[in-house]
């Protein structure tokens, strides 16, 4: 006897094939489509330009982080100046002080973070780093799509068109690949403007013998016609969110994940994390990096507030293309370097811990000689994700090339 | 079951492969190449362009254009720049006529003189009030209501139509403008720049503040530039290399230096020397500036030339080496990330490159070598050994060196090729090119001479494969439409929507070059979007006259007027559709008043500037 979800399924199929389904029942075949009643979702978050993750999750407890950081390290933790000195989380690691709105939710358990990790290939080029890590493949070029696109799960039926959304005007390289992806400058603003010029332009997409246009005009007008519905109503968040371009898109992020339209991969980046160049205002609470965590950490505690019962769905991992060196350079800042470190947070991650093996600083220790060393391969960290919580378990599909340890997952995520 | 399917897969995409590749030895047809060569060497045809191209021989052309100083400028051009002062100012001169904050504030304490022109005086006493009102000093911010002016002037002032506003403006003294303009909500200011001539338009911009003037400037002579320069291939070369070396204009000191850096280090070398271009870039304070040169020191002899450090002197006076700059200058600028480097040589080149600096702000803001803080110990680049105590030839031999390694041969022509020709260009292709660059010492006219005889630029592979960047998509359809730019603050707000806002890419490794990566639903409705809002008239700035597709054409006539191709089957039975809808009275809205509607041809330009046709070159 065919359920509910089933019957919605087919019946949803037939009508969307001749583009007429009303968008209610899409919505409840988009949202209805998968084993479970909601389908699980991962966030991932870019961090451009190499975020300093030795000042993001401040080793205290080392020494020598201190005496190679005589300008710009983040001070031990400190009741007298908690604003301006790290705040512990196990006695060895804290963080940034401009992550304090991250601090309850690994009270909480809820974030879990994994230090000394990143992509073992040893370039120091943003572009390339970036690169390989989208592409889930570093060291190779020739992958000509993302990980993120290939982390979705195979679909029976219908697939929503929104089920992987990056925010932005460009669409990533992780996101790139042969499963729909979309990217969304703004929720308000997705859409033509004109309604018969719309028809127009659907037909002459969809008649166009451009491949690649017309791949894209398909994909594009069938979010559109999903997300109408959505865009009529004015969205309250249950948060307030920063200001800023990485706030706006994590909140955009939760009112789709809100309107149930089917989204099961998401993209956002923020940029700003190069700093060569005093890096650290005269205070750990000043400055460029303190800055830019600002706005990342209370984008990410609106995000988690905002969404409440629907976290637990949820999982959102950060990644940064490579870290920095561990000693500051001539000019307060720090130049590129190799391991950093990864945020996990969600309803099912097993958090309030630092993660990864700690490799030390001592010079002996360090990636040649400099930089804080790898024992985390990040796409262990994902691959972890894309099984556990995704669902997915094709992950030599997802990481082409690389050979998938269980034995090397962190244990990040509790098992249902 | 599923190493077949991958079997099938990898069969498919090898022969796609094999196909695009032949596609590279099919000609074009005589009707086809100048097509071609106006999408690819200008940012699109223009109305005439094609006949002129016909009349005067494709080849003949193509000399002119490689040859930009015999080319007469576009008086047009000229007459719509000259307001723009800035753009013909040295950055000293533009730091006392616009002054950055710190300036106004020295200004205001009397360490520094006033500027003389009243105008100016006027421009930094409003910004040097607003300096104060952001610190919360005192509030003295005028009000319509303070500034004398009647009860209907302000109501049209604040919600009155452009015009409206524009006729009140008419009835003020000189003297009263600028307390007004201050005084007005910005929304209203913009709705008045519309309309405003242009010398009220330079005053709403001050009023703006001084940074606003000079962003704005080089914002507005880009696309003034692009869309009505009579040298179009030494305009698209100069977007092309200031790209390759890009500087992000938000980073500080760089608002004061963009604009004679892409004046005077780029455009006069985008058809001479790669190397004289390189060294341009390298002295360049922008770039210094920019990659964080001008803080790298030798850690020595900065302390020595210092003294010793006293205790509590701040830590910001601490200074050392930073790779920033030696390493963007091999990844991106010259070798390629493959080009065959190590992290060794990253080091060793940013020692090299110690001392290369910038003069005070009073003295120029030039180039200049500080031999006290330069790093003259002996260095390995590449291979090549570099003696002690070069000083400042250290930089320029490495330069040098780069300049003439083959990998940056290589490297150079591939990323025109990929401009000009196709995404993924052959690989027979770059290595003509490559061998003319190594043969003709970096010449780049030679490099595009070589690329323009080659059969694979004139092949089925390359046409039309490009897909449009956001800039080339805006310029093309301003020109395509022949429409009348009286100015392009919008179209440049129109660029920010479509993900390439100017002079604003802040990772040095510039916007892509692949058109490719343009494609996505955000890009794709933003297009939409704005090909109807520009044929529909909408975009402030810009006037579209359906004369242009002369009396009663039919959607092939307007189709070949705009892309120089007719239409295809499924687009014309698409545009036909929709025009019957709109005539249905059945479908349609109440009609707006007969004035408002947008004529038919321009109902029909705005679908094919947003087609799948129009986004490809």
């Amino acid at each position: 006897m065919p359920t509910r979800r089933i019957f919605l399924r087919n019946a949803g199929l037939a009508m969307v094939g001749v583009g007429s389904a009303p968008v209610w029942l899409q919505r409840a075949l988009y949202a209805s489509n998968a084993p479970t009643a909601r389908k699980k979702i991962l966030v991932a978050i870019f961090q451009r330009g190499a975020a300093d993750g030795l000042n993001v999750v401040v080793p205290h407890g080392e020494q020598r982080y201190y005496a190679m950081r005589p300008t710009i390290a983040v001070p031990r933790p400190s009741s007298a100046d908690p604003q301006n000195s790290a705040i512990d989380l196990d006695g060895f690691f804290g963080l940034h002080p401009a992550l304090a709105p991250l601090k309850p939710l690994y009270a909480a358990q809820h974030l879990a973070i994994v230090h000394a990790a990143g992509s073992p290939d040893p370039t120091r080029s943003h572009f390339d780093a970036q690169d390989y890590m989208e592409s889930g493949t570093p060291g190779r070029k020739a992958t000509d799509d993302g990980w993120l696109n290939r982390a979705l799960p195979p679909v029976e039926g219908q697939p929503s068109p929104v089920r992987a959304v990056a925010m932005g005007a460009v669409l990533p390289r992780a996101m790139r690949g042969r499963n729909n992806a979309v990217a969304i400058e703004n929720l308000n603003n997705f859409q033509v403007r004109n309604d018969s010029a719309s028809k127009v332009f659907q037909a002459m997409y969809a008649g166009s013998s451009d491949k690649s246009l017309n791949g894209t005009g398909r994909e594009t007008f069938d979010a559109v016609k999903l997300l109408q519905s959505i865009e009529k109503q004015p969205y309250q968040p249950a948060a307030e969110y920063p200001n800023g371009a990485f706030g706006q898109s994590l909140r955009q992020i939760a009112r789709l994940i809100k309107s149930d339209v089917g989204v099961e991969v998401a993209f956002a980046d923020i940029g700003g994390w190069d700093h060569h160049v005093n890096e650290v205002g005269p205070r750990a609470s000043e400055g460029q990096l303190a800055q830019r965590l600002g706005e990342l950490g209370g984008s990410l505690s609106a995000f988690w507030k905002d969404l409440g019962d629907r976290m637990a769905d949820v999982t959102v991992v950060t990644m940064s293309e490579f870290g920095r060196t561990a000693r500051e350079n001539g000019n307060r800042g720090t130049d590129h370097g190799h391991a950093n470190v990864m945020f996990v947070m969600g309803g099912d991650v097993r958090g309030g811990k630092v993660y990864g093996q700690w490799p030390g600083l001592a010079d002996h220790q360090l990636y040649e000689g400099r930089d804080l060393a790898l024992t985390t391969d990040f796409r262990d960290v994902l691959g972890e994700l894309v099984i556990t919580h995704l669902g997915n378990r094709d992950l030599r599909e997802v990481f082409p090339g690389y050979s998938v340890d269980r034995q090397k997952f962190r244990g990040l995520i509790s098992a249902m | 079951m599923r190493r077949s399917l991958l079997f099938a897969f990898v069969v498919v995409l090898s022969l796609a492969a094999g196909r695009q590749a032949s596609q590279f030895s099919v000609p074009l047809s005589n009707d086809q190449k100048i097509g071609h060569a106006l999408n690819r060497l200008t940012f699109g045809p223009r109305p005439d362009d094609f006949t002129q191209v016909q009349k005067l021989g494709l080849k003949k052309w193509i000399d002119i254009q490689l040859h930009p100083d015999h080319i007469a400028e576009n008086p047009v051009l000229q007459t719509k720049l000259a307001p723009f002062d800035t753009l013909r100012m040295t950055p000293l001169e533009l730091a006392w006529r616009y002054p950055p904050p710190q300036l106004i504030k020295d200004m205001v304490a009397g360490k520094v003189p006033y500027p003389k022109d009243p105008e100016t005086r006027m421009m930094i006493d409003r910004a040097a009030q607003r300096l104060k009102n952001k610190q919360g000093k005192d509030d003295e911010k005028p009000t319509l209501e303070n500034a004398g002016l009647a009860d209907d002037q302000q109501r049209a002032l604040r919600r009155g139509t452009p015009q409206e506003k524009l006729k009140v403006f008419d009835d003020l003294l000189d003297e009263q403008k600028d307390e007004v303009l201050e005084a007005m909500p910005q929304g209203a200011r913009i709705g008045l720049f519309s309309v405003a001539p242009p010398d009220l338009r330079r005053r709403i911009q001050k009023v703006g503040g001084p940074q606003f003037v000079i962003t704005q400037d080089l914002m507005e002579a880009k696309l003034l530039r692009a869309i009505y320069s009579n040298r179009q291939l030494e305009e698209v070369l100069t977007d092309f290399w200031y790209n390759h070396f890009n500087v992000f204009l938000d980073k500080g000191a760089d608002r004061y230096l963009v604009g004679s850096y892409e004046r005077d280090d780029i455009r006069p070398h985008v058809l001479g020397k790669f190397h004289d271009l390189l060294l341009a870039t390298a002295e360049s304070p922008a770039m210094l500036f920019y990659l964080d040169n001008v803080e790298s020191v030798d850690p020595v002899a900065a302390a020595l030339s210092q003294g010793p450090r006293r205790a509590g002197q701040p830590a910001k006076s601490r200074k050392g080496l930073n790779e920033n700059y030696a390493r963007e200058l091999m990844e991106l600028h010259t070798l390629g990330v493959d080009g065959g480097y190590t992290q060794r040589d990253v080091t060793e080149v940013a020692r090299c490159f110690t001392g290369w600096s910038i003069k005070a702000p009073r003295e120029g803001a030039g180039f200049i070598f500080r031999e006290k803080l330069h790093d003259n110990g002996p260095k390995i680049v590449l291979g090549h050994r570099i003696p002690p105590g070069g000083g400042i030839q250290d930089g320029l031999k490495v330069l040098d060196i780069l300049a003439h390694h083959p990998s940056t041969a290589r490297f150079i022509s591939r990323k025109l090729a990929m401009r000009f020709v196709a995404d993924e260009p052959p690989p027979s292709l770059i290595a003509k090119m490559a061998r003319t660059f190594r043969e003709k010492d970096g010449d780049l006219r030679a490099v595009m001479q070589n690329m323009l005889a080659s059969p694979e630029f004139w092949s089925q592979g390359a046409y039309r494969a490009k897909l449009k960047s956001p800039l080339e998509m805006v310029a093309s359809s301003v020109r395509a439409l022949g429409a009348d730019v009286d100015f392009s603050f919008a179209l440049s707000q129109q660029l920010v929507q479509l993900g390439q806002p100017l002079y604003r890419k802040q990772e040095p490794t510039g916007y892509t070059n692949a058109g490719q990566d343009w494609m996505n639903s955000a890009s794709l409705l933003a297009r939409m979007n704005f090909a109807i809002a520009l044929a529909g008239n909408r975009i402030p700035g810009v006037k579209v006259d359906a004369a242009r597709f002369g009396d009663a054409p039919d959607t092939d006539q307007i189709a070949v007027a705009l892309m120089l191709t007719g239409l295809s089957d499924d687009a014309r039975a698409a545009i036909q559709a929709g025009l019957d809808a709109q005539a249905d009275p059945e479908n349609s809205k109440p009609k707006r008043p007969a004035a408002q509607q947008v004529p038919k041809p321009l109902v029909i330009a705005g679908l094919m500037l947003g087609s799948p046709d129009f986004q490809r070159r």
